[in-house]
């Protein structure tokens, strides 16, 4: 354990008393099948704090999706226990935004509907969020495609779509896994840097899962390092960069290089 | 048309101002477009089609075959126009009878695909049945029928809804279960309740395959319901192609079987244009239409 970690929960101890946004207590997953019993993650414990960018990184296989998914209460942890805003996650939540690796659109829907489908499916006033989605779609930069199909767009522009349908209903909570895991290396920094926008502006709390180190270091304030199957905790490192990060100098500067070289070497450990 | 969906593909640069380029997508739905695509993909089977009549006409004439096995083109021509109403009269009946028995075998196989994908205990209980039922031969058990329900339509409907009702079921259970399993996910983040998952992400995503087992149904049917007339019929053209046989009388017997490929491929045609219509974004489709180009 480094010594971020041990400042960090300490830290978090006291803001406990507003409430962390997402916590996660001891969580373990032991996945049963015909052939095996797999521990896909071990004692994992996480706090993040209301409007914290928090990045999750680690080995491929090691449990990260896995662990998303449970703060979405979308599966059920073997034991431990999972919080979202104060309160326990027994089943789906409802106050969060949740971003698939794959845009997951519906084929037949232009961006706008795709974006609308979140008002639709929670009853929410029809005026207003098409007002909010024509917001989401200027700021992201798809103005002029709201009636373009899937099909008809680019991978960035699909996963746009995918963001703000996830931030339609402003959730307090956002949860990404591999947002731009299938973008070119070009439009995934763009979508970088369009993202930290997005998270200054609405000061949500986010917990993104990549593989790519420069993509966490860049957009978090924290970047969590987990360990091979069984996933757990390695490091959790505070980014020493200023919360408005320029994408250009931010690549440039030392301390993103210092930190970045940092989760490099505890992830090829 | 090849410099069309170039066109769609370089959608991929993101911030180039929109209405110019939609325009340009708009463009490839544009009905000159589309009848073009209509030549395009059906000159290939037209050629065909002339192709084997050129073939028949030139044996028939030259008489390498008796006309009492194949008769000349000419003369089903004007079998078929000299008894045209007579064929007509039968040919609604058959056509009756197809199409209700793939209404009630579309209608009747969704539902039960949706019960069985959505009750595991349906599953158990209904699929192994559906299974027998598709196994035993149809041929077999229509002239049960006959006994049970009589000489009317019915026996012909109800053998025309066996046959079709299977791929139908089939069809559309993968459809329901090839759903992307994040969109489902996705619905649950949303609070969606089951009937607005279903009726918002599942069916409309199950519509190509259902429409992949509809189209098969719909020549089923067609099957269905001869097999079902020539079992116990007065009228419809399986019993005009029992009769025909029966006396002998090959252009008769052309006649019938040209109508009944005509009904076949009418209602082929039909199911096409609505899954056309009903689903615009299936993916196969773009891809036919540009390898037309
Ligand atoms: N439903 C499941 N049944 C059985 N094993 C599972 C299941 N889901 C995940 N696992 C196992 O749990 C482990 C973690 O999976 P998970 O998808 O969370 O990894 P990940 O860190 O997201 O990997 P990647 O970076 O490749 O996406 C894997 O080894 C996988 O085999
Ligand atoms: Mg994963």
């Amino acid at each position: 354990m480094t010594s971020a970690t041990a400042i960090r929960a300490g830290d978090s101890e006291t803001r406990m008393v507003q409430g962390d946004a997402i916590r996660l207590d001891d969580v373990n997953f032991l996945f049963t099948t015909k052939r095996a019993s797999v521990e896909a993650v071990r004692d994992f414990s996480l706090r993040v704090e209301p409007g914290q960018f928090v990045c999750l990184v680690g080995p491929s296989g090691c449990g990260k999706s896995t662990v998303l998914k449970s703060v979405g209460g979308l599966i059920k942890p073997t034991s431990g226990t999972v919080t979202v805003s104060g309160t326990r996650v027994v089943g789906p939540r409802t106050d969060i935004g949740y971003v698939f690796q794959k845009a997951a659109l519906l084929d037949w829907r232009g961006v706008k509907d795709n974006i609308l489908l979140q008002a639709e499916m929670r009853g929410m006033a029809r005026a207003d969020a098409s007002r909010k989605a024509d917001a989401l779609i200027e700021m992201v930069g798809l103005k002029g495609f709201e009636k373009s199909l899937p099909h008809e767009l680019s991978g960035g522009m699909q996963q746009r779509v995918s963001l703000c349908r996830a931030l339609l209903h402003e959730p307090p909570v956002l949860l990404m896994d591999e947002p731009f895991g299938a973008l070119d290396a070009l439009s995934r920094e763009r979508m970088n840097v369009e993202l930290h926008r997005v998270w200054r502006e609405t000061g949500t709390s986010v917990l993104l899962v990549t593989h790519s180190i420069s993509e966490a270091v860049y957009l978090g304030e924290r970047v969590v390092v987990m360990s091979s199957r069984p996933g757990t905790v390695i490091a959790d490192i505070d980014v020493p960069l200023p919360r408005d990060r320029d994408y250009i100098a931010t690549m440039g500067a030392p301390e993103f290089q210092a930190t970045t070289a940092r989760v490099r070497s505890l992830l090829t450990e | 048309m090849s410099t069309q969906s170039s066109d769609t593909s370089t959608l991929t640069d993101d911030r180039t101002p929109a209405p110019a380029r939609s325009q340009q997508v708009r463009k490839t739905k544009s009905l000159g477009d589309r009848t073009f695509d209509l030549i395009a993909a059906s000159w290939r089977p037209a050629a065909v089609v002339v192709g084997l009549f050129i073939v028949w006409w030139v044996i028939t004439t030259l008489g390498w075959v008796p006309a009492y096995l194949i008769p000349a083109p000419v003369d089903v021509w004007h079998t078929m126009t000299s008894s045209a109403g007579f064929l007509w009269a039968n040919a609604l009946v058959t056509i009756y009878e197809t199409v209700a028995g793939f209404i009630i075998a579309a209608v009747g196989g969704i539902a039960i695909a949706m019960w069985i994908v959505y009750s595991p205990n349906a599953e158990k209980s209904l699929y192994p049945l559906l299974v027998f039922a598709q196994v035993i031969p149809k041929v077999a058990i229509a002239p049960l029928f006959v006994i049970w329900l009589g000489f009317g339509s019915a026996p012909k409907v109800l053998v025309a809804v066996l046959v079709a009702f299977f791929p139908v079921v089939v069809s559309t259970i993968a459809g329901l279960r090839s759903v992307d399993p994040d969109l489902l996910d996705l619905a649950s983040t949303m609070g969606s309740s089951q009937w607005k998952t279903f009726r918002k992400i599942r069916f409309p995503a199950s519509l190509p395959h259902v429409f992949s087992g509809l189209k098969v149904a719909a020549t089923l049917a067609v099957i269905g319901a001869v097999v079902g007339e020539f079992v116990g019929a007065n009228e419809g053209i399986g019993y005009v192609l029992l009769n025909a046989n029966g006396n002998l009388n090959t252009p008769m017997l052309y006649a019938g079987l040209v109508i009944l490929s005509a009904i076949g491929i009418v209602v082929f045609m039909v199911i096409e244009v609505a899954e056309r219509v009903f689903i615009p974004w299936q993916p196969s489709r773009r891809v036919t239409a540009t390898a037309a180009s």
